[in-house]
């Protein structure tokens, strides 16, 4: 249920971005969902791509510090309230959100979101009890 | 006005008649007294009895700040603990401060010389004297203000710190003398603008500047932005502290060296040859009056010359030019020693961070501003933004609390820090001095 996510460390310096994206795309990497959370002197890449091992790499070959982390992909439904319910039933739980970001395709007509969670397990099982769908890893990277 | 006229203006024939003398008791007492001494006699063949003239003190071994270490924290005192009734330190290479004693007596004698030092630079009985070093372990604060009320001035002990309220004191008390390190005082000078006070408009007629190195050019800027009379003083901690040289205000052309207290030398640090006067090298002293703490040819690593003519004061003490570097890589960062294996073992202490790391050192604002690079590695590297961050503040509160400076610590991607012959560029020094 879980799906790995790679993680970069990055200067905030221009064009570092565009270096990370241009290795991936050479080394025919797809990026299936991108984030940037940074701050006055550094930013963390996080992505999800079709080709893990393939992306790390090619990151590591040109310099960069490359993370692994597992977090969850969850279907939320295309209309108002949709992550609203998400959210509650995982805060009602205790389960603390540290990041999320979209997906860049849609799946089944739903946007699909990208969670980290503090207790992942937990937080699968609980959206699971709740008819809400989790995307597996696999199907994440095929999207 | 010249404090101690008998000294300071002494024949040269006769000053050199009392060095010998209170030489050859300072090395008999040393030699007898600290095991590191007689250790460090016998290693080089001598014994205390080889002093007939001065010219004999190049037969002495040298003392080195790391001796000082090695016999951390009282094994250098010449007395016992009984006799000492004040403690000092100075930060040192591995952390273990550098630390030095004082008998009654020694206080009494640095007051003097602090005194003189004062007077030399413009400052009398009648005087105001806002003290701005840092009093505490570091020696500015505690020896300016024995000096002062030596003289018989009235000090402010106002330490460092607090800028704003030393403005308004400034303005308040009208005081006539600023003692304080050259940064901070062109510090004080901007703040009192941003508040809406200038200097042009308080009491000051004479800054006496020290604990850290400073140029020519800075002496124009702060007698431009203070509206006084800037003087150069010098001293560390090791020799005794502020007072071992101090620039007349007269000639402001060098720092005359209190030579019946202490003997300086310069020698070639590569080779430990004595050098001539007017060539440049090491700086190394010999204090010949000093109980608790005796030193026997210290090697400060301040590279300078001296300058033996005649001075227009009319003192006859040699005079030593401005400090132009060091010979090691110490960093001087708001009066602050700080070397940089210092940092590292802050460092090493958290998992991943070194060997990468390189310290930048800028003035900003007239402040000095150390930075510390890190690389992030495998190991240091979280997705998580906030762990990033929490670590780097939790270096910064290390070098903090273990070297006494402020530190701005910067996460940089790994193998980003220059490198030259695949050894990281430890120091970057953009200050302009
Ligand atoms: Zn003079």
């Amino acid at each position: 249920m879980r799906v790995e996510q790679i993680s970069v460390f990055l200067e905030n310096k221009a064009g570092r971005l565009a270096e990370v994206t241009g290795i991936l795309s050479d080394a025919n990497v797809n990026i299936r969902a991108l984030s940037v959370a940074d701050t006055s002197d550094f930013g963390v890449l996080r992505l999800i791509v079709d080709d893990n091992a393939k992306a790390e790499r090619v990151l590591k070959e040109n310099g960069f510090s490359v993370g692994k982390t597992s977090v969850v992909a969850v279907e939320v439904e295309d209309k108002p309230g949709g992550l609203h319910r998400i959210l509650s039933i995982l805060t009602m739980a205790g389960i603390n959100v540290e990041y999320m970001y979209s997906l860049v395709v849609q799946r089944n007509g739903h946007s699909v979101l990208v969670f980290r969670f503090d207790n992942i397990d937990g937080a699968v099982s609980l959206l699971k009890e709740n008819g809400i769908t989790v995307v597996d890893g696999s199907k994440v990277q095929s999207m | 006005m010249i404090l101690d006229i008998g000294f300071e203006t002494m024949p040269r024939e006769d000053l050199e008649d009392i060095q010998v003398r209170r030489l050859q008791a300072t090395v008999e007492r040393a030699y007898y007294n600290v095991p590191f001494y007689r250790a460090n006699f016998e290693k080089s063949g001598v014994k205390p009895d080889i002093i007939k003239s001065m010219d004999d003190l190049k037969r002495l071994p040298f003392t080195t700040k790391a001796d000082l270490r090695d016999n951390y924290p009282f094994g250098m005192f010449a007395v016992p603990m009984d006799n000492v009734v004040r403690i000092h330190a100075s930060s040192g290479t591995t952390g273990k401060p550098t630390v030095v004693g004082y008998t009654a007596r020694d206080i009494k004698t640095w007051a003097e010389l602090m005194a003189r030092a004062l007077s030399a630079g413009g400052a009398g009985r009648g005087d105001i004297i806002h003290n701005a070093y840092g009093y505490g372990l570091f020696t500015g604060g505690l020896g300016v203000h024995y000096g002062a009320e030596k003289l018989g001035a009235s000090v402010i002990p106002v330490s460092g710190g607090n800028t704003k309220r030393q403005i308004v004191l400034m303005k308040d008390f009208g005081p006539t003398i600023l003692t304080s390190t050259p940064s901070y005082a062109l510090h004080l000078a901007e703040v009192a603008e941003e508040v809406g006070e200038s200097f042009k408009n308080f009491k000051f007629k004479f800054g006496i500047f020290g604990a850290e190195p400073w140029s020519e050019k800075m002496r124009t800027e702060l007698e431009e932005k203070l509206y006084l009379s800037a003087v150069d003083i010098y001293g560390l901690s090791e020799v005794m502290g502020p007072g071992v040289a101090m620039e007349c205000h007269e000639a402001k052309k060098g720092l005359h060296i209190f030579e019946d207290h202490f003997i300086p030398e310069i020698i070639n640090p590569e080779t430990g040859e004595v050098l001539p006067y007017g060539e440049t090298g090491e700086l190394v002293f010999t204090s010949i009056t000093k109980e608790a703490f005796p030193v026997i040819r210290y090697r400060t690593r301040d590279i300078t010359s001296l300058n033996p003519e005649p001075c227009i004061c009319g003192r006859t003490h040699v005079r030593m030019n401005k400090v132009s570097g060091r010979s090691d890589d110490m960093l001087i960062i708001r009066g602050v020693n700080v070397f940089p294996s210092q940092i590292e073992s802050v460092l090493m202490g958290f998992e991943g961070v070194a060997p990468h790391y390189q310290l930048i050192v800028d003035r900003i604002d007239n402040l000095d501003v150390l930075s510390v690079l890190v690389e992030v590695g495998e190991k240091l590297f979280s997705d998580e933004v906030k762990i990033l961050q929490d670590e780097a503040k939790k270096i910064s509160k290390n070098i903090k609390d273990y070297l006494g400076v402020s530190a701005k610590v910067t996460l940089v991607e790994s193998k980003s820090i220059a490198r030259s012959e695949g050894k990281a560029v430890r120091v970057v020094d953009n200050r302009k001095i």
